[in-house]
């Protein structure tokens, strides 16, 4: 898998969630934001985004990882070094 | 033979508008086929019929608002054509829709309120498939529906006529023969654009069942590119992925193609029909669907159906309320290490087990599982745990879990999270509307830390949980930083003292220290 730029983990991030909420309105969520307060996401869509980029990306996503995924800024980031760290040769 | 009627889909339905028939007269249908979809105040559902046998007459059109018990199409048993004709004339015509869909509101000022009550603890028989065979065989399940039905006031008799012998949908020949396969089974196929011929039945004598066509790969599905998510939808939506262009990576289909190839169907051939549409103007102004306004009818019509219900729930039951703040400690510690190492489609979130703790407390302290009928408390005969899920344009159902203290905490899970996603779709089926002995909501999701419900009547208590959130917390002298969440329950003194509440939250508490036996 190649490691993923800052642009396409956020694409990946945001179709991600528009799968889940169709209507999803990013305009009003700012990089830094709580985008499941913003968005309303309850505990079984995160899981269904968690599933989703995960899927999507091919990266693993653990439990402890959840902290990492709270705003698109910190999600995109977490996306972007995980890419970069299975795709080397250190996995 | 008996009569499918419009069933009651909770306490709160009085009316429902048959929205779609999915069988027609000559098709043979079994006891838990989805034959019709029923539109109520709140949701589209696809209702199951209770009998097994053929379809006679479709009494009632697509589109007509009838009252709860009105008989919307006649099942024949065994043979018997004559019977059916003679039912059939009695009934009067199908047509007659002028005339049926009037009697509602004659219907509702004379409805009893016990007659609505009753209705709810009746239809939990909707679900144990096993243990409730052999009774349920025996019994219409339409029966106990004491609404009177129009077939009174329902214009003139008409005589039998040669709608009885309409012949089944037209079919290929080679269809008919691969069959066996019952309507639901006929529809699904078509839905996927299967070739019923060419599956391999493994029902009895070779039929074709809902799983062949389930586990069938539709022809030219495999070979096109779609996200997991594209391909469920477009698999529920009944959409064919391969006539569809994918915008997604390398032209793969995404999410969006599906529903904008829905949205391009549904404006085509719009699924009421203008014969709907006019029916509706006429007779029930306010709730005309045309599709454009559909969803902002249905907020208004859920939002009323709530009103209704809560306003009933406020003026006849006299709630108490208790809380209880609950280490989580345990269970969050037991859900991680049941989740490490799992894929995310398999985890568990803590709703699943506060569910279950919740399910199993009912069944500990029974007196809060069940209804308030009549002046008495009349006991669950199962713990049916119904579910609120708030809907993202607002609104909320409650589905229902049959059953939820028997079942381990991964297939709570498995069905909490399809019942959610259906919730949402507008999807859920008639006998997951129904029965339901105590509701829970968790409101915890929305950010909140406690939650004092309104009760579900007839049910006698909602349990309510919050927000799991760190706080600190004594235990064994020492301080710490804990995860906790704060359990309330609203209850109905009539069938209840707070002494029975403060019990059943207790056994919530106790049963969420051992996760592992859950």
């Amino acid at each position: 898998m190649k490691p993923l730029d800052n642009a396409e983990a956020m694409a990946v991030v945001k179709e991600s969630i528009t799968q889940i909420i169709p209507d999803a309105d990013f305009t009003q969520v700012e990089p830094d934001d709580k985008f499941r307060d913003v968005l309303e996401l309850d505990s079984l869509d995160f899981l269904s985004l968690v599933e989703l980029l995960s899927e999507r990306t091919g990266i693993r996503i653990d439990e402890e990882d959840y902290p990492e995924l709270t705003t698109l800024s910190a999600a995109t980031r977490f996306l972007v070094a995980r890419s970069q760290d299975s795709a080397g040769p250190a996995r | 033979m008996t009569e499918f009627t419009m069933p009651s889909l909770g306490a709160d339905m009085d009316e429902g508008v048959l929205q779609e028939w999915l069988v027609g007269p000559g098709d043979r249908v079994r006891k838990g086929d989805v034959v019709a979809v029923v539109e109520t105040d709140k949701a589209a559902i696809e209702v199951e019929c209770f009998e097994s046998g053929t379809v006679g007459q479709l009494l009632v059109p697509p589109g007509t608002r009838v009252p709860v018990g009105t008989p919307l199409a006649v099942i024949q048993g065994e043979g018997a054509p004559e019977e059916q004709a003679r039912i059939a004339a009695e009934q009067g015509s199908p047509l007659a829709a002028e005339t049926v869909a009037e009697v509602p509101h004659r219907e509702r000022a004379r409805a009893p309120k016990g007659a609505k009550s009753e209705q709810e603890p009746l239809a939990h028989d909707e679900r144990p498939r096993s243990r409730r065979k052999a009774v349920r065989e025996r019994k219409p399940v339409q029966e106990p529906v004491r609404t009177k039905s129009p077939k009174k006031s329902a214009g003139q008799p008409v005589r039998a006529t040669g709608s009885l012998t309409h012949p089944p949908p037209q079919m290929s020949p080679e269809a008919e023969s691969a069959l066996g396969a019952g309507p639901l089974v006929r529809h699904l196929a078509a839905l996927r654009g299967l070739d019923l011929t060419t599956l391999h039945g493994t029902g009895p004598g070779g039929r074709i069942t809902r799983a062949d066509v389930e586990h069938a790969q539709p022809p030219l599905a495999p070979r096109v590119r779609a996200t997991p998510y594209a391909r469920r939808l477009a698999r529920d939506l009944g959409v064919d992925l391969a006539a569809l262009r994918g915008t997604g990576d390398g032209g793969a289909v995404r999410a969006a193609d599906v529903h904008t190839a829905v949205r391009a169907r549904d404006g085509r051939h719009e699924p009421g029909g203008p014969a709907e549409r006019r029916r509706d103007d006429e007779q029930h102004p306010h709730i005309a669907v045309p599709t454009d306004s559909g969803a902002e009818q249905r907020k208004d019509t859920m939002r009323r159906a709530i009103a209704d219900l809560m306003s009933r729930s406020k003026r006849e039951i006299p709630h108490y309320y208790l809380s209880t703040t609950i280490d989580l400690t345990a269970a969050g510690d037991w859900l991680r290490r049941i989740n490490r190492g799992r894929p995310p489609a398999d985890r568990l979130v803590p709703a699943a087990l506060l569910l279950k703790a919740a399910a199993v407390a009912a069944q500990q302290v029974p007196t809060l599982n069940g209804y308030w009928q009549n002046d008495g408390f009349v006991p669950g005969p199962a713990v049916n745990l119904g579910v609120a899920v708030s809907l993202r344009q607002g609104g909320l159902l409650a589905p229902v879990i049959h059953g939820a203290d028997t079942l381990p905490p991964d297939a709570l899970m498995t069905i909490l999270k399809d019942l959610v996603e259906r919730a949402r779709r507008g999807k859920l089926r008639g006998s997951e509307m129904t029965g339901a002995t105590l509701t829970v909501t968790n409101l915890g999701d929305q950010g909140v830390e406690t939650v004092f419900g309104v009760i579900h009547p007839p049910q006698v208590a909602l349990v309510g949980f919050g927000a799991v959130v760190e706080r600190p917390w004594a235990a064994n002298g020492m301080l710490g930083v804990r995860p906790l969440v704060t359990a309330t329950l609203a209850a109905d003194h009539r069938a209840t003292d707070g002494a029975v509440g403060a019990r059943y939250l207790t056994a919530v508490d106790r049963l969420l220290q051992k996760p592992e036996e859950l």
